[in-house]
């Protein structure tokens, strides 16, 4: 067997494991305290690969197109407050729902998009950053009642079908996250592999020379921007229907920062290493609440406990040394550790 | 209240917020226009300056307000400076080569530093105390304009000459000047620019430490999260105002201010802050040259 099919062979019994978990019996004792196919564990999955998929979409401007954008938490917010709103407020049934989350998350970057990318680098940041601001305070606002303010905005009993409700359906949820993530992998492996993704990364590289080539950088980086805002908005959704509420807490420009770690932390320019640093993000969130409640931190020193007990403080210093010291993130230092990985992916 | 005392008052209390937005943005302006650094961590300066400049003068509440307010404020510019120093020093240094380095360890600072004040203070605001004659209010134009927005736009002015001198009137100032313009010829000409990059990162520092114990100043309270939010608006100041201009800063952060101020009074709460946005969109699409990053 070539090293090409073990390869695949690996991918699809990974694949398999991961659709059959909610079956699974077995505990895993230092990454979850409960067997895998419990709610609980089945839900921080859930929520891993939603983030997973974010922050692959995010790594489709930022690390193929290059585009330092720190508005994406507003596609992701845009998708969990129109369907909410629908849901809960219009009291539309599903697919209608879904169907205009679908329209609006197309229209809303191709309108913001076109805007911001008048501008280059660290200008088109900040405008991004400004437009991102804007819909926070939008949300904040609650205008004509529909966001809820500083509240959130809960999804009633009667606003999902049966199927996505209560603790029994959780593997449902876990499917579904499970399917999005697929979904945003196929598309973004799709996408970076097609000619306009090429020339995202040639734009990436040298804009000037892709002008003059005699192509228009400005409607790529439109499409790349459209495209990456649309697969979050698409994420922004799922979330919603595996919390059930809405938060304004997504909206924040904290909400970017985090998105901006996890990819990096994955490692930029690479979706696999995106998609891992959201989940191990995600993960590490999780598990650093836990562990700030824990009795043994509680009875240190205030001038250890205050650092340990903030999960964000933690996650902010290991960017930082990530950045400092291991520029290609988790995938560029597990290529350095083996690189019979590189040999074997081909070009990739 | 007439229309007149209206519109004095908005305006005053708009200077007085454009004086924030100004000491936050200028120093941001400053870094950018040197280092080609986009500081994250700006906000967090403030914030950090803010709550040491709380703690120190804790001792001091309740003996002369005067004294514990300005104390504050000194130590405020003071810790800003600090800080500014030690992440210039150990964390944008090491990554001179790698510019979008620079911009992830300042996301990182801003995400630590803000939920390490969170951990230690709590995210309730903590209030401040200010001296009699600033806790009141001066009558103009048939109106009471509380005397901190007055004092705020008067520092930031203060602030502003004084920024100006140095850069037009001193030999840091000429090379700061010319490292905007042309960093690699006054490498060539045998002068330490890593040195010059260091002095703006500790003036954007004190700048923004300023503006963090004044903001307690002009809202009463200081909490974790304001810097972020104030920061926004000054990116926002920055780029109408022109990348690296600090005049532009100066005018637009006014302008910005006072459009907020005028919006949030008369359209609705929270439309002001909207509009600023708009404003930003409209100063983009009217004429994109200024905010290119050339």
């Amino acid at each position: 067997m070539s090293a090409r099919t073990l390869r695949y062979a690996a991918i699809l019994l990974g694949i398999l494991l991961l659709v059959a978990a909610p079956w699974i019996p077995i505990p895993l004792p230092p990454i979850f305290s409960e067997p895998v196919r419990a709610p609980g564990t089945l839900n921080v999955l859930a929520l891993c690969f939603v983030f997973g998929a974010l922050a692959l979409s995010y790594d489709l401007i930022f690390g193929f197109a290059g585009l330092l954008s720190f508005g994406h938490a507003l596609y992701f917010a845009a998708g969990v407050y129109t369907t909410a709103v629908a849901l809960a407020r219009w009291h539309w049934t599903l697919p209608q729902a879904l169907a205009f989350t679908l329209v609006l998350s197309i229209l809303l970057p191709l309108v913001i998009g076109a805007v911001c990318l008048r501008v280059r680098d660290v200008a088109f940041a900040m405008v991004t950053l400004a437009f991102a601001q804007a819909g926070s305070i939008l949300v904040m606002q609650n205008p004509f009642g529909l966001t809820g303010g500083e509240e959130g905005l809960a999804l009633g009993v009667n606003a999902l079908p049966a199927f996505l409700i209560g603790v029994a359906n959780t593997r449902n949820l876990y499917w579904l996250a499970l399917g999005l993530l697929a979904c945003t992998c196929v598309i973004g492996w799709w996408s970076v592999n097609s000619a306009p993704g090429r020339v995202w990364q040639a734009i990436r590289e040298n804009e000037r020379r892709v002008a003059v080539i005699g192509l228009n950088p400005y409607l790529y980086k439109l499409g790349a921007f459209v495209l990456s805002s649309f697969l979050a908005s698409a994420a922004g959704t799922v979330y919603l229907l595996i919390e059930g509420s809405a938060s304004p807490d997504v909206t924040t420009a904290n909400f970017t920062l985090v998105l901006l770690v996890m990819v990096v932390l994955g490692g930029v320019g690479t979706l696999w290493g995106a998609v891992l640093g959201g989940i191990v993000y995600e993960y590490l969130d999780f598990r650093l609440v836990v562990l700030s409640n824990a009795s043994a931190l509680q009875s240190l020193p205030p001038v250890l406990r205050v650092p340990l007990s903030e999960p964000l403080f933690l996650l902010g210093v290991l960017f930082i040394v990530l950045v400092l010291f291991v520029p290609g993130g988790l995938a560029g230092a597990l290529r350095r550790l083996n690189p019979a990985i590189l040999a074997s992916s081909g070009s990739h | 209240m007439s229309t007149v005392s209206t519109v004095a008052l908005l305006l005053l209390t708009g200077l007085g917020l454009g004086g924030l937005y100004f000491l936050i943005a200028s120093g941001l302006s400053l870094i950018w226009g040197l280092m080609r650094v986009l500081n994250f961590a700006h906000g967090a300066l403030f914030t950090l300056a803010a709550y040491i400049a709380w703690q120190v003068t804790l001792p001091l509440q309740g003996g002369n307000a005067l004294v514990a307010w300005s104390t504050g404020l000194v130590v405020a510019v003071i810790a800003g400076g600090s800080c500014a120093f030690l992440l210039e020093v150990f964390l944008i240094r090491p990554l001179y080569a790698r510019p979008i380095g620079q911009i992830l360890v300042t996301v990182g600072v801003a995400l630590a530093a803000v939920a390490l004040v969170e951990g230690a203070y709590g995210s309730d605001p903590k209030q401040m105390t200010l001296p009699a004659w600033m806790a009141g209010s001066i009558h103009v134009l048939g109106t009471d304009v509380p005397t901190t927005r007055i004092a705020i736009a008067a520092i930031a002015l203060v602030v502003l000459a004084a920024l100006l001198f140095f850069l037009r009137g001193t030999r840091y100032g000429l090379v700061i000047r010319a490292g905007v313009e042309n960093r690699a010829m006054v490498e060539a000409l045998g002068i330490d620019v890593d040195r010059a990059f260091t002095l703006v990162f500790v003036i954007g520092g004190m700048a923004a430490g300023l503006a963090g114990f004044l903001a307690g100043t002009y809202f009463g309270y200081i909490d974790p999260v304001r810097g972020t939010s104030m920061l926004i608006f000054a990116f926002i100041v920055v780029v109408i105002g022109g990348l690296g201009s600090i005049t532009g800063s100066a005018i637009a952060a006014a302008v910005v201010a006072v459009v907020q101020q005028f919006l949030n009074f008369y359209a609705a709460p929270g439309i002001g802050d909207f509009s600023v946005v708009i404003l930003l969109a409209a100063a983009l699409l009217l004429r994109p040259r200024t905010a290119e990053s050339t």
